[in-house]
C-alpha cells in the first residue's frame, strides 16, 4: 500500500506503507545511527516524534526483544528508506515490519531520506503526517501540521508505580552472559566461580568479566574482601522515560534501584534515603515540566548526590534557573563527540535530544561546563558547584551507540562512596 | 595537545613496487600524509624504490629518494638528510619492517631520530604473535586458540591438542605470504615449513580454524592524549578462511546488531589503548555466526589496504589525520575536511551501502590455482557506493571490466544441481555467480548458506537480483519494472538483453518514456547531518539527484583506469592525477570518474569534482547528462579510458587531444600498415586473421616463429611466440574462450634489441624526453622487461632513425599528446612494432629522471599550446647525467600454479628503479630493489633451452668466476662442460638424487636460471623446477639477458657505501 509523508513546508514522499496503516501527524527527527535501529524505537525520549533512519538498510538483523530500552515503541511513526526482506540475526526473533504492526506504529518506506534529512537539516525540525489517504487535502493539512505541538509526553512514558530492583535481581545481557561463560578464560572461569561461592554479586561479576587480567583480579579482591562486596548503594531512578540500560548500569554497579513516576514528590523520594538519585532521559520540551522542575529543585537542596541523563540534566539546569532552547535540528545519533574540559578527553556519544541548555544563562557561581561538544561546542555537560552533581546531555547509557562513557556510571557510584 | 614543535624534518619510508598485498594503497596514504605534514610545514624526505608513484614527485615531497629499501640504504640517507624523526607506519608492512630493523639495531637512537606514528614498543607488541596474545590475555580480548612455533615439530603437536583443521599465519610477511589452513598433518608440515622459511624471524602461529566465522573489521584511530574513534567498519561477505584482500567487503556491516557492533567497537578501542597506537589501525575479528563468540585474528599498527577502503568508504581522511596525529595533534584540533564544520575526533555516520570487489589476475594466470584462501592473490581491488546492497554489488561487478554486467555469469547447463552444490563447496572468484545459479534452480538459501556460510542476508540480497532477471524476461517492462530493475543497478544492456529489447530501446523508454535518470548523492561522513564542502559523489536511482553542476568555468572530464591489475598499474593513476592537476591549472573544472579505492586519483581533495563510479558507457553518460563537460581526456586512463572514446563521441562529448579516428588508426591493423608504408617506417611482416585456419596459413607464410595475439588488449594480453601450428591452435582456442569484437594479430618474431620512446607531440613537433633500451631482447613483455635511459648501445645513427620515425609516426597519427611508440632494432634496421597514442607504463619513471613533466606538458598541449613554447624544445631532449633502470618486480609467490616463464604476455605487478651516475651502480640498485639479493651459498641451477646453450657458456663462465658451484642439467652440463666450465650433472626431478628439487628444497641454492623453449613450454619439469624455486623463495630468471645482467650487478658490485640521490635535485 502506498503512504505520504507531507511536511509542514509541503514536501510531500511518497513511499510503501509499512507497520500500522493508521494516520499519524507528528514531529519529525532525524537519527544518523547505523545501528540500532530497536533501541532507538523504544527509547521513551522519542514519544512525540516520528523517527527517520538516515541509514537506508533497515531492519538487517531483525528484532531481538532483550535489546529493548522499554516495554514498548514510543515514536509515532518510523520513516526509512529500504526494510530489509529477510532479517538476518542469531537472535532474530521477529521482522521489524512485525515489530511495527504489534506496536501500533505507521511507517512509510522507499522514501529518500537523505533528502528528506538535507530539508530537516536547512528549514530545521518540523511537523508531518504519514497518511495512507491518497485523497489528503493539502492545504487542509498543512494548517493541522503548523497548529501541531507535542506536550505532556513526560506523562505518556512514565511508569505509573513506584518498583524496586535490588542487586540479586540483576539479569545479565545475552553480551555479558557469554563473557561469563563460553568467553571466559580458564582463569577468568575460576575467578567467576570463586567470586559467586563468596556471594559477589552478579552485576559485579558481569562488570569484572569483561577487564581480562585487571577483571579476575578484582574478582579475586571482592571474593575475599566481604565488606566491598556487600556494599549495595539505594539509588532512586526518576523516570522521565528511562531507558532500561540506565538501570542496567546502576544493578550491574551492584546498586539497589528504586525507580520512582516522574511525578512523585521530592519528600517522599527523600524519605527513603537514597545513597544516590538518578534522573533520567526522557521526551519533549524541558521547560514544560514545571512541577518536576520544583522537585528537583529540592533534591538540589538536599545533599544526595545526583547524576542525570538528557531531559534530567535540563531539568536540573532549570531548576537552576539556567534557560534551554529548541536547537534548530538537534543532536540524534552515535556519533557525537563530546569533550571533557576537565581532562582535554574527547568521547564518541550516544545522543538524542532537541533542546540544549543555553551556555550564556548558567550561572558560574552554580555551575561549571564540564562537556561541549566538539562539533558545534554546545552544553554537553556540567558539574554543579560546592553539591555532589553532575549532568550530562548524552547517553553514558549508549544503546544504540559507543559506550566510551560508561564510566560516568563509575563516577556516580565514587560518588555516592564517598558522600557515604 | 597541540604540535610538536621539535618536529621539523621527517622521513617518510614509502612501500616499494607494487606486489600482491602491498599496492597502490600506500601510494594514497603515503601521498596524502605527505601533503599533510607539508601543510604544517615540515621538511619531508621521501624515500621509496617504485618510480610509478605520486609521493615520489617532487611536489609531494622536498627531497625524493627513489632507492632501493633496505637497511643500508636508508641508513645512508638519514646520515645525508639528517631527519629528526621517522614516520613508518605509511608504507604498510615493508616500511614498518625497515624502521623496526633500524630501530633494533640501535641506530635511530645512535643518529637521534626519533620514530613518530607509533613506538616501536607498539609495533612489536602487535606484530609479534607471542607478545600480541600476551597482550590480548590481559585485557581480556579473546583470540583463536594459538601457538607460536618455530619448528615443525612443535606445529605438530600442538595441533595435535587443539586438532585440525589449524590455521598457519608466517609472522612479519605481508598479505598473508606463506600462510594456509592445514586439515591434515601432512598439509601442516607442508605449509609450516614454507612459513618458517618466509618469516622474517623464522615464527608460524599455529591457530584454531575459525573459517566460516564471520569476518568483521573496524578501522580505529587514536591521538597521543588517547582519544579513539572507529572510522567504519567493514564486514566481508566471504565468511573467515579468505583473505580480507580477497574478499568482497561491505561498509558498514550489515549483519550485526548494534549489541555486536558496539561489542566489537569496544574491544577495539581497547586494543589499541594497550597497544598504545598513536595513529589509524586495523583489527579484525572473526565473529561466530550463532553467538556472540569472536575472536582477534590480527592488528595491523599503521594505515593499511583496508584504512584506504575505509577512507574512500566514508570520506574521513586516516593518513592525513594521522600523519597530524604523528606530529601531537589530537582528533579534536583536526577539522574535518569534508564538512569543514565539524572535527576528526567523530565517526562518520553513512547514508549509503559501499561494496568493494578484488580484481584478481587470473585471466593473466590461466593456469594459476582460483581457489581463494588465507594467501592474498588480488592486485587490486573496485569499490562502488550505492543507497541499497544490490546496486551496489551490481555496479562493483561491472567496474571490474570483466565483461560481466550482472549475477549471469558462466555456463552451467551441464550442471546438474548436486554439481552446483559441489561448486558452492570451491572457494574460488567465480563462487558468487554460482550461488546465483544456485538460487536460479531454486535451492534453498538455507541450504547455501550452510555449504558457504555466508550469511543469509547476502544471499537473499542475491536472490533479490535473481529474481529481477526473471521478471525482466517474463513480466512487460512497465515504468514500475524499470524503475526497480535501475534501482537495483541492473544496466541498460542487461535489461535489454533480459526483455529482448535492444540496449538503444531499453534507454530511449527509460530516460524519455518514463523519466528515470540516475540521481547524484554526495559522500559527506555525517549523512547529511552538516553540510559538506566537498564534492565526492556517488549515482542511485529511485532518489533526487542533489548534485548541481553549475557552469561556472569550461569542465573537463578525466576518466581514470578502474583496478589496479597486472598490465595496468599505478602509473595510469600518477598520469590521470598530474593531467588533472595539470588541467586544473589551465583554468579548467576537473571532474574526475573512477572506482579504485586504493588510488591518489579518488582522493577528494584531487579534482574539483570527484565520481566514484563505474567506469562503463552507461555510468559515464549519465554524469555527462548532468555535467555536460566540454570535453574529455582518455589518453591517461590506460586502456579502461581508451575503450570509452567511442561512447564519449556518442554523448557528443569531444575528445580533447588525439582524435579518436587517429587512436583507432593505430591499433587497427591495415589502417596501420597504410601510414607506415606512407612513412617508409618497417615493421615485422604481419596479418589479420580472424579464424585459426586463417592463423595457420598466415604463420606458414610468414615463416616461423610468428606472434599471436588479440587487438585491442593490454599489458600483451593473450599474446604468445608460436613456433609450430600447434602452438598457433592452442593459443588461438586461448584466445576465441573470450568472445573477439576485433581481429587477432600474426606477426612475424624477430629477435632484437627493444627500444621505446615515449613522446609529447602537438601535431606537428615532438618532445621525446629519452630513449630507452630494454635488457632483455623482444619477445619479452616491455613491462616485463628491464628498462635503461639513457640507451646504452643504441647508435647515434640509429637513435636519429627512431627520432625520425616517431616524429613520422606523431604527426600522420596527428597525435595531440603522449604517443608511446616500441620499436626492436635487428641487424641495425628499426622496426615499429607497436604503436600507443597514449600514456604508458614508463611515462612516471622517464618524467622523474629527466625531469621533465611529461603530462603537464602534454595536457597543455591538449589544450592546444605548441611543445616549442613549452620551455623544454624539441626533438630529443639532452641526456641526463643519470642512468636510470626500471626493473620489473613479480608476485609468482603468491599464485600458485601460475608459470614464472617470461613471454610476450606481461606478468610482472610492479616496479622499481636504480639510479645512479654510473650505470653498474644503477643495475645493482634495481636489483636489490627488487628484492634480488643473492645470499651466501654461492650454488645456482643452470638449465636453458637448446637454442641459448651456447650462450649460457658465456654466462656459465662469468657465474664461475664469481666463485659459484653450477649445477645443471644433463644437456646443458654437456654443453658447460665441453667448453670449459665446471658443471655438475643433475637429474631434473625424477631418478636419482640429488634432483634439481632435492637441491632446492634443501635450500642451498641462491639463483635458478631457467629458460624456457619458446612457444608455450610444455615441459612439466620446466614448470616445476620454476615454481619450486619461487615458492621456496629461491630468484629464478627465465632469460638469458636478465642473467647476464645479473652477472654484470654481481661483477662490478662495490662492498662499500652505495651512492644516493635526491631526484628533487636533478
Amino acid at each position: 500500500m502506498k503512504a505520504f509523508l507531507i511536511l509542514e513546508d509541503g514536501h510531500v514522499f511518497t513511499g510503501k506503507s509499512i507497520g500500522s496503516n493508521k494516520e499519524v501527524v507528528s514531529e519529525i527527527v532525524f537519527n544518523t545511527s547505523m545501528t540500532g535501529y530497536l533501541e532507538i524505537l523504544t527509547d521513551p525520549s522519542y514519544a512525540g516524534q516520528a523517527v527517520v533512519m538516515t541509514y537506508p538498510l533497515i531492519g538487517n538483523y531483525g528484532v531481538c526483544y532483550s535489546d529493548m530500552e522499554s516495554k514498548k515503541a514510543w515514536p509515532d511513526a518510523f520513516i526509512v528508506r529500504e526494510i530489509s526482506r529477510v532479517p538476518s540475526n542469531f537472535r532474530s526473533e521477529a521482522s521489524i515490519e512485525e515489530f511495527l504492526k504489534a506496536n501500533d506504529i505507521p511507517g512509510i518506506a522507499g522514501v529518500d531520506t537523505r533528502m528528506l534529512t538535507k530539508i530537516l537539516r536547512e528549514s530545521g525540525t518540523m511537523n508531518g503526517m504519514i497518511t495512507t489517504n491518497e485523497n489528503y487535502n493539502l492545504d487542509e493539512v498543512i494548517t493541522k501540521l503548523k497548529a501541531y505541538t507535542v506536550t505532556g509526553v513526560v506523562n505518556k512514558v512514565t511508569c505509573t508505580d513506584k518498583r524496586v530492583t535490588t542487586h540479586e535481581e540483576f539479569t545479565p545481557t545475552d553480551f555479558e552472559k557469554a563473557k561469563m561463560t563460553y568467553m571466559a578464560s580458564p582463569a577468568m572461569r575460576a575467578a567467576i566461580e570463586k567470586a559467586k561461592a563468596a556471594d559477589v554479586c552478579l552485576g559485579e561479576i558481569a562488570m569484572a568479566s569483561m577487564l581480562g587480567t585487571k577483571g579476575v583480579e578484582l574478582l579475586e579482591e571482592l571474593a575475599k574482601n566481604q565488606e566491598m562486596a556487600k556494599r549495595h548503594f539505594k539509588v532512586a531512578l526518576m523516570d522521565f522515560g528511562s531507558k532500561k540500560n540506565i538501570e542496567h548500569n546502576l544493578l550491574k554497579r551492584g546498586c539497589e534501584v528504586t525507580v520512582y513516576p516522574a511525578g512523585t514528590k521530592a519528600e517522599e523520594v527523600l524519605k527513603a534515603n537514597p545513597d544516590g538519585i538518578m534522573l533520567s532521559n526522557g521526551p519533549g520540551d524541558p521547560a514544560e515540566c514545571v512541577e518536576i522542575i520544583e522537585e528537583i529543585k529540592k533534591m538540589y537542596d538536599s545533599n544526595v548526590p545526583i547524576f542525570a541523563i538528557c531531559l534530567g540534566h535540563q531539568l536540573m539546569a532549570l531548576a537552576n534557573g539556567f534557560k534551554t532552547t529548541k536547537m534548530k535540528y538537534g543532536h540524534r545519533g552515535a556519533n557525537h563527540p563530546v569533550k571533557d574540559l576537565e581532562t582535554g578527553r574527547v568521547y564518541l556519544s550516544s545522543q538524542n535530544h532537541g533542546y540544549v541548555v543555553v551556555e550564556d544563562t548558567i550561572d558560574p557561581e552554580k555551575a561549571e561546563v564540564r562537556f561541549i561538544n566538539a562539533n558545534d561546542k554546545t552544553i554537553e555537560g556540567l558539574r554543579y558547584k560546592g553539591k555532589n552533581i553532575f549532568t550530562v546531555q548524552f547517553h553514558p547509557e549508549a544503546c544504540a551507540g559507543p559506550q566510551d562513557s560508561e564510566f560516568l556510571f563509575d563516577e556516580f557510584i565514587n560518588m555516592m562512596e564517598v558522600n557515604a | 595537545m597541540p604540535k610538536n614543535n621539535e618536529i621539523k624534518k621527517v622521513l617518510v619510508i614509502g612501500s616499494g613496487p607494487i606486489v600482491i598485498g602491498q599496492a597502490a594503497e600506500f601510494d594514497y596514504a603515503g601521498t596524502q600524509a605527505c601533503r599533510s605534514l607539508k601543510e604544517e610545514g615540515i621538511t619531508v624526505v621521501l624515500v621509496n624504490s617504485n618510480p610509478a608513484t605520486i609521493m615520489t614527485d617532487k611536489d609531494i615531497a622536498d627531497m625524493v629518494y627513489i632507492e632501493p629499501l633496505t637497511v643500508d640504504v636508508l641508513k645512508q640517507i638519514i646520515l645525508k638528510e639528517k631527519p629528526d624523526s621517522i614516520l613508518p607506519t605509511l608504507g604498510g608492512q615493508a616500511a614498518l619492517n625497515l624502521a623496526m630493523e633500524l630501530e633494533e639495531c640501535g641506530f635511530l637512537a645512535e643518529s637521534n631520530v626519533k620514530l613518530i606514528g607509533t613506538t616501536s614498543l607498539t609495533i612489536k607488541k602487535a606484530e609479534d604473535r607471542l607478545e600480541f596474545k600476551n597482550t590480548m590475555e590481559k585485557i581480556g580480548e579473546p583470540c583463536a586458540a594459538s601457538e607460536v612455533v618455530t619448528t615443525v615439530e612443535a606445529a605438530v603437536a600442538f595441533t595435535n591438542t587443539i586438532g585440525y583443521p589449524v590455521v598457519i599465519r608466517p609472522a612479519y610477511t605481508l598479505g598473508g605470504s606463506g600462510g594456509g589452513i592445514a586439515h591434515t598433518e601432512e598439509e601442516l608440515i607442508d605449509i609450516c615449513t614454507n612459513g618458517l622459511r618466509l618469516s622474517r624471524v623464522g615464527q608460524c602461529l599455529i591457530e584454531r580454524c575459525i573459517a566460516g566465522w564471520k569476518e568483521i573489521e573496524y578501522e580505529v584511530m587514536r591521538d597521543g592524549a588517547g582519544n579513539c574513534i572507529t572510522v567504519c567498519n567493514m564486514e566481508n561477505l566471504d565468511p573467515v578462511g579468505v583473505h580480507t584482500g580477497d574478499s568482497i567487503v561491505v561498509a558498514p556491516s550489515q549483519t550485526l546488531s548494534d549489541k555486536e557492533y558496539q561489542m566489537l567497537r569496544t574491544s577495539a578501542l581497547n586494543i589499541i589503548t594497550e597497544l598504545n597506537i598513536t595513529g589509524g589501525c586495523n583489527v579484525q575479528y572473526a565473529l561466530k555466526p550463532d553467538s556472540f563468540e569472536y575472536c582477534v585474528i590480527e592488528v595491523n599498527p599503521r594505515v593499511s589496504r583496508s584504512s584506504a577502503l575505509a577512507s574512500k568508504a566514508t570520506g574521513y581522511p586516516i593518513a592525513k589525520v594521522a600523519a597530524k596525529i604523528a606530529l601531537g595533534y589530537t582528533l579534536d584540533e583536526i577539522p574535518n575536511a569534508i564538512t569543514g564544520k565539524t572535527v576528526a575526533s567523530f565517526e562518520p555516520a553513512l547514508d549509503y551501502c559501499v561494496v568493494k570487489i578484488p580484481k584478481w589476475p587470473f585471466d593473466k594466470f590461466i593456469m594459476a590455482k582460483r581457489t581463494l584462501t588465507t594467501q592474498m592473490k588480488a592486485t587490486g581491488e573496485v569499490m562502488s557506493i550505492c543507497t541499497n546492497f544490490e546496486g551496489a554489488l551490481m555496479k562493483a561487478i561491472r567496474s571490474l571490466e570483466q565483461n560481466i554486467y550482472s549475477m549471469q555469469y558462466g555456463d552451467y547447463t551441464k550442471d546438474s544441481n548436486e554439481d552446483i552444490c559441489e561448486k558452492l563447496h570451491q572457494i574460488d572468484d567465480r563462487r558468487i555467480f554460482v550461488i546465483a545459479e544456485a538460487l536460479r534452480r531454486g535451492i534453498s538459501p538455507e541450504e547455501i548458506n550452510a555449504i558457504t556460510k555466508i550469511d543469509l542476508w547476502f544471499i537473499d540480497k542475491i536472490a533479490i537480483l535473481v529474481e529481477m532477471e526473471n521478471r525482466l524476461k517474463t513480466e512487460p517492462l512497465t515504468k514500475e519494472l524499470m524503475l526497480e530493475a535501475k534501482r537495483l543497478e541492473y544496466p541498460d544492456r542487461v535489461i535489454a538483453s533480459l526483455s529482448g529489447k535492444s540496449e538503444e530501446e531499453v534507454k530511449q523508454l527509460r530516460k524519455e518514456e518514463y523519466q528515470i535518470t540516475a540521481a547524484f548523492k554526495t559522500v559527506d561522513t555525517c549523512a547529511a547531518e552538516f553540510e559538506a564542502e566537498t564534492p565526492y559523489y556517488y549515482s542511485c536511482f529511485d532518489s533526487v539527484n542533489e548534485v548541481e553542476a553549475p557552469r561556472t568555468k569550461k569542465k573537463v572530464l578525466v576518466l581514470g583506469s578502474g583496478p589496479i591489475r597486472i598490465g595496468q598499474g599505478i602509473e595510469f593513476d600518477y598520469c590521470s592525477v598530474h593531467a588533472t592537476w595539470s588541467l586544473h591549472k589551465s583554468g579548467f573544472e576537473t571532474i574526475i570518474v573512477n572506482n579504485n579505492p586504493e588510488t591518489v586519483s579518488t582522493d577528494f581533495d584531487i579534482a574539483d569534482k570527484l565520481y566514484f563510479e563505474p567506469l562503463t558507457p552507461e555510468d559515464v553518460e549519465s554524469i555527462v547528462d548532468l555535467e555536460k563537460p566540454d570535453g574529455a581526456v582518455v589518453q591517461f586512463g590506460g586502456q579502461t579510458a581508451i575503450k570509452l572514446t567511442e561512447s564519449l563521441l556518442k554523448m557528443g562529448v569531444p575528445i580533447l587531444g588525439t582524435s579518436a579516428e587517429n587512436v583507432d588508426a593505430a591499433e587497427d591493423r591495415e589502417l596501420f600498415d597504410e601510414i607506415l608504408e606512407q612513412c617508409c617506417i618497417p615493421r615485422p611482416a604481419g596479418k589479420t586473421v580472424f579464424t585459426t585456419e586463417e592463423a595457420i596459413v598466415a604463420a606458414n607464410e610468414l615463416g616461423y616463429p610468428v606472434l599471436v595475439r588479440p587487438s585491442y588488449v593490454l599489458g600483451g594480453a593473450g599474446m604468445q611466440i608460436a613456433i609450430c601450428d600447434d602452438d598457433v591452435r592452442e593459443f588461438m582456442a586461448i584466445i576465441n574462450r573470450t568472445v573477439q569484437e576485433h581481429p587477432i594479430l600474426v606477426d612475424k618474431y624477430l629477435m632484437g634489441k627493444e627500444v621505446e620512446v615515449d613522446a609529447v607531440c602537438d601535431g606537428e613537433d615532438i618532445l621525446i624526453p629519452g630513449i630507452m633500451e630494454h635488457v632483455e631482447r623482444a619477445g619479452i613483455h616491455s613491462g616485463d622487461s628491464i628498462s635503461v635511459y639513457p640507451s646504452q648501445s643504441v647508435s647515434e645513427k640509429i637513435q636519429n632513425v627512431i627520432v625520425d620515425y616517431t616524429r613520422k609516426l606523431a604527426k600522420s597519427l596527428h597525435v595531440v599528446g603522449l604517443i608511446n611508440i616500441q620499436f626492436i632494432v635487428y641487424h641495425d634496421e628499426v622496426y615499429v612494432i607497436e604503436v600507443n597514442p597514449r600514456s604508458s607504463r614508463t611515462v612516471p619513471y622517464i618524467s622523474k629522471v629527466t625531469n621533465i613533466p611529461i603530462v603537464d606538458l602534454a595536457s597543455k598541449v591538449i589544450l592546444g599550446a605548441k611543445v616549442k613554447d613549452l620551455g623544454y624544445g624539441t626533438g630529443l631532449a639532452k641526456k641526463s647525467d643519470y642512468i636510470a633502470i626500471k626493473m620489473p618486480v613479480f608476485s609468482f609467490e603468491k599464485l600458485r600454479g601460475a608459470d614464472i616463464g617470461l613471454g610476450p604476455e606481461m606478468k610482472s605487478t610492479g616496479e622499481c628503479l636504480g639510479i645512479s651516475k654510473n650505470f653498474d651502480e644503477a643495475l645493482y640498485k634495481a636489483f636489490l630493489g627488487a628484492g634480488v639479493n643473492l645470499p651466501k651459498h654461492k650454488k645456482m641451477i643452470l638449465t636453458v633451452r637448446d637454442a641459448d646453450k651456447l650462450e649460457a657458456v658465456e654466462a656459465g663462465r662469468r657465474f664461475e668466476a664469481l666463485g659459484y658451484e653450477i649445477y645443471a642439467t644433463r644437456s646443458t652440463a654437456r654443453v658447460l662442460k665441453e667448453n670449459g666450465v665446471s658443471a655438475i650433472p643433475v637429474q631434473k626431478i625424477d631418478g636419482e638424487s640429488p634432483t634439481i628439487m632435492d637441491l632446492l628444497l634443501g635450500h642451498e641454492i641462491d639463483l635458478v636460471v631457467d629458460t624456457p623453449t619458446l612457444g608455450r613450454d610444455k615441459s612439466r619439469d620446466g614448470f616445476l623446477i620454476r615454481r619450486v624455486s619461487i615458492e621456496t623463495g629461491v630468484t629464478c630468471l627465465t632469460s638469458l639477458d636478465t642473467a647476464n645482467a645479473l652477472l654484470t650487478s654481481l661483477e662490478t658490485a662495490k662492498t662499500g657505501e652505495l651512492s644516493v640521490v635526491d631526484i628533487a635535485q636533478i
